[in-house]
């Protein structure tokens, strides 16, 4: 089965976010004053052949913990849709 | 001494690395590409800067799984020495050789200008030409050189003496107006933990001539050299 993948990665808390603080800066600037706490990410679609949702999941885990995101600054999450 | 310079695809400086070496430094260097799987019997291998893979995804991403890296991590684990200057920084934090990351500056602009760089472990083999607190001068280039790590590995790291070079003023003192990308500590090059594997964001290989506007990059050249003989 064919699985459709969105992959999410976004600084770790505590990790300076210098794009995340620009555009929270523009967003204030431009009468947002509600606004706080923006990160600036990544999102990442891909489709997976895996022969059940978990297995798709176990494969998508290793891509993100090997290549999509870097770990030690990068958090990642994802969510995969029917097969 | 016999040094390796890799080049992947958008390295840009492994010609002004093997000139460094060769025609400043009368070196044995030779060019190592990317899809290589051997060193060929280098004592030094160096990784320059660029845009490898054009720094899709994160810089040095893609370059880490490039098949001579392999060669390189096992090199590095025997105790070989390692330079990553740049981006070749940048791809030895994202193969976990080194600690920590490079992320976008803090003024999310390229900086092109030269730094006052301080030396604050003068033991290591990349640094035992210059003295701990000596200043040395030279060029960055980069839009991602903000380096960071997790604060209790930042200061395990500090403790063991692996902030090799920082970024300060020209009285020797780091302050927020003399870090031009705003790395936490100010740092401008680490070392891992066994002393072999050295990365920084200055570019040394571009300071080696007075013509070039100063000659300091040498200094962390001929470090090497001696601890090889």
């Amino acid at each position: 089965m064919i699985f459709q993948v969105k992959v999410f990665v976004t600084p770790k808390g505590g990790i300076l976010d210098p794009q995340g603080r620009a555009v929270e800066h523009s967003l204030k600037s431009l009468g947002f004053a509600q606004v706080d706490g923006v990160r600036v990410g990544k999102f990442i679609a891909l489709n997976v052949e895996a022969a059940s949702g978990a297995e798709a999941r176990q494969v998508v885990t290793r891509m993100c913990e090997q290549l999509l995101a870097n770990t030690v600054i990068e958090d990642y999450r994802f969510e995969v849709g029917d097969g | 001494m016999k040094w390796g310079v890799v080049s992947f695809p958008g390295s840009l400086d492994d010609r002004d690395a093997l000139f460094a070496l060769r025609d400043v430094l009368g070196q044995d260097a030779i060019s190592l590409w990317h899809k290589d799987e051997t060193l060929d019997g280098v004592e030094c291998v160096v990784l320059p800067g660029g845009f490898s893979y054009g720094d899709y995804l994160r810089t040095g991403a893609i370059a880490r799984f490039a098949p001579i890296m392999q060669s390189v991590a096992r090199f590095a684990a025997d105790g070989g020495l390692v330079i990553g200057i740049c981006n070749g920084f940048q791809i030895l934090c994202e193969a976990h050789l080194l600690p920590g990351a490079l992320t976008r500056n803090r003024s999310l602009s390229f900086v092109c200008d030269w730094v006052t760089l301080r030396v604050d472990n003068s033991k290591t083999a990349f640094t035992r030409a210059a003295r701990d607190g000596e200043l040395l001068r030279l060029p960055i280039k980069h839009g991602e050189g903000l380096y960071v790590a997790p604060e209790d590995d930042l200061r395990a790291m500090e403790e063991r003496g692996q902030v090799i070079l920082r970024y300060v003023d020209e009285s020797g003192r780091d302050s927020d107006e003399s870090n031009p990308n705003g790395s936490m500590h100010a740092i401008a090059g680490v070392a891992n933990e066994r002393f072999n594997v050295f990365g920084l964001m200055p570019h040394p290989e571009h300071a080696v001539e007075p013509m070039l506007g100063g000659d300091d990059g040498l200094r962390l050249f001929r470090s090497i050299i001696e601890s090889a003989s």
